[in-house]
């Protein structure tokens, strides 16, 4: 009975908080938003601009609501997004709505492959760096991640796309399907071809913060006492490994890996610029580009819930897994 | 003993050795790069498009353009919106942790805010800002000083929580010393060398997220030389198999980014008794 009060009390207490974080960012950004001098008509009629009438462009600022002061631009569109409605986007002329729906399908693809990637990938690579802490293969590893934290993700991206689409010829260069092709004839073998690319940019990168986490995990677990204790009965290698570290360095793994959906979700926005994979990051680019305000409110909100879904993971899985937190207070 | 204490030393000499070539490549790079005057580099269509040669170490672009000279400019300027940025970050990470130390209620709103920077991407909010000031410089170095602030606050608040449980401390408040002074006198002293390491560190961050956003096009203008331009200019031309023109500017970004990686890393180890016991 008191585990379920208390999980109540935990998902009401998060819930309170993603309310209050999503009103405190769409304030933020409203108000930064509201100060950009890039004006929404025009960049709305693009290069026809002098072929307007002042008269017509008031007219589009009145039916857009421009011309009323900012605090009831806001209220107006906090009314609407409210009852679901987040605006029509200027670019792609269809409702905010759909196009993030549609994008941020193709997103999560990308960045659900990337990331499960890149967890095997950093946790076996910080497991076996900790185990062989000090030897040449544990500063193999950590001077590969050192190098990986200052690389930026679209050069990576760029050589990669000269070394197997170009050079090679292996994968294609860009986009999420090919082109000339209607989109329901395109298979799923081809939108895979075009997902490799990026996922593996996207995976490369996030190796460095989760292998090090790992390693230094594990390099704790090896220095501690019931390890030593069993290294002197005898324990020692794999077995030690399977026994002793995995368990202890499983979960915060595993907690780090949600926590860092912010950098994936930066990651993916570069990722997709190089490759021109039609996913939210290329929409969010475009919309600053083309001063498409609803979408980029769109996004940014979107984007926030991300971010919001893999820290409140990480939070479970810290405070709810682990029985000896679980026998405490949540 | 004795090998043990030669250990130390020699870790020492080390890390000092690391602090002084990272400093010095890094003044070689910015020195170069501000040396670079006009003429090197202009349009020269007697050489479009040349691979690496030993005239054009990095090769020269579709308008003749030298790389390498484009690259150093690159660089510099990097480096330039990179200290305006860290300088910034470090301030506002300054005066939000003491004002943290002010009272319970005040540190409550600091680790809020800390919170909501931390919960928007990265780089969505740094679009976002430089949306705002209509890109350009300003827009980047404006986003970059506004978002970077938030991690070094975290070490910088614990940091100051721990000094002000401190016993000195206490005698300080019974004695009657106002909160301005312990700030000043006892705060402020402690977490200098936390503010130095934290500057540094700002840098990689700072020039990779300045490269990044520039690369996207909302950041500096397209006629700079920067390191962004230069990759996102570079796209358009991979498909001829001009990799040199993506290939040496990025590699010599990465190294600047490392080498202030490496700088801090050393200066923490350096200056830092408590992470400097540990040969990493």
């Amino acid at each position: 009975m008191l585990l379920v009060k208390r999980i109540a009390f935990y998902i009401t207490g998060k819930c309170i908080k993603l309310a209050v974080l999503l009103i405190a960012v769409s304030i933020l950004s409203f108000i930064l938003v509201s100060h950009s001098p890039i004006d929404p008509v025009q960049s709305y009629i693009g290069a026809d601009i002098t072929r307007v009438s002042p008269e017509q462009r008031d007219n589009i600022a009145e039916y857009w609501g421009l011309n009323e002061p900012p605090i009831q631009q806001f209220l107006n569109w906090g009314k609407h997004l409210l009852q679901g409605d987040m605006g029509t986007s200027l670019i792609y002329r269809s409702p905010v709505a759909e196009v993030i729906a549609e994008r941020f399908l193709a997103s999560l693809a990308l960045m659900s492959v990337a990331w499960v990637l890149s967890g095997l990938f950093g946790y076996v690579l910080g497991m076996t760096a900790g185990m062989k802490e000090g030897t040449w293969v544990d500063k193999l590893i950590k001077g590969y991640c050192f190098t990986l934290a200052s690389t930026p993700a679209f050069w990576l991206g760029l050589l990669l796309l000269m070394l197997f689409s170009v050079w090679l010829g292996w994968l294609p260069i860009g986009l999420g399907s090919p082109a000339g092709i209607l989109e329901e004839d395109v298979t799923f073998m081809e939108r895979l071809r075009h997902l490799i690319l990026p996922a593996v940019t996207l995976s490369i990168v996030g190796v460095a913060n989760i292998a090090l986490h790992t390693r230094q995990k594990l390099v704790d677990v090896m220095n501690s006492d019931y390890v030593r204790f069993a290294k002197a009965k005898g324990e020692h290698g794999l077995k030690l490994l399977w026994r002793h570290g995995l368990r202890n360095i499983s979960l915060p793994a595993i907690s780090v890996h949600f926590a860092s959906f912010g950098e994936l979700f930066g990651g993916a926005v570069l990722a997709e610029q190089v490759f021109s994979y039609p996913g939210l990051g290329q929409a969010v680019v475009e919309a600053g580009l083309g001063g498409d305000v609803p979408l980029l409110l769109g996004i940014v909100l979107c984007s926030t819930v991300f971010v919001f879904i893999g820290n409140l993971a990480a939070d479970i899985l810290y405070k709810v897994v682990d029985p000896r937190i679980r026998r405490g207070e949540i | 003993m004795m090998r043990h204490q030669m250990l130390k030393v020699s870790l020492r000499q080390r890390t000092l050795a690391a602090i002084t070539i990272s400093v010095l490549l890094l003044l070689g790079m910015v020195l170069s790069g501000l040396w670079i005057g006009d003429e090197k580099l202009g349009i020269n269509p007697a050489e479009m498009n040349e691979g690496p040669s030993l005239n054009h170490l990095f090769g020269t672009d579709w308008l003749g353009r030298d790389m390498l000279a484009r690259t150093f400019k690159g660089l510099t300027l990097s480096l330039g919106v990179g200290i305006l940025a860290a300088f910034s970050s470090t301030m506002i990470a300054l005066v939000l942790s003491l004002f943290a130390s002010w009272s319970e209620a005040i540190d409550r709103i600091v680790t809020w805010l800390i919170d909501l920077f931390l919960s928007v991407p990265h780089i969505v909010l740094l679009l976002l800002i430089s949306f705002a000031m209509g890109g350009g410089f300003k827009g980047v170095v404006i986003g970059l000083a506004l978002t970077h602030w938030p991690s070094l606050t975290r070490v910088l608040r614990a940091e100051m929580l721990q000094v002000k449980t401190a016993e000195y401390v206490g005698v300080s408040k019974k004695l009657g010393k106002s909160r301005l002074w312990i700030a000043r006198n006892h705060i402020l002293p402690h977490l200098m060398p936390q503010l130095l390491i934290g500057f540094i560190l700002l840098f990689p961050h700072a020039i990779l997220h300045e490269a990044s956003i520039t690369f996207l096009g909302f950041g500096l203008p397209s006629e700079q030389p920067a390191i962004g331009i230069i990759l996102s200019e570079s796209m358009r031309y991979l498909s001829t198999g001009m990799w040199w023109l993506a290939v040496f500017p990025g590699l010599s970004l990465l190294l600047m980014v490392a080498l202030f990686d490496i700088l801090g890393q050393s200066l923490r180890k350096w200056i830092d008794p408590f992470h400097g016991q540990k040969g990493v």
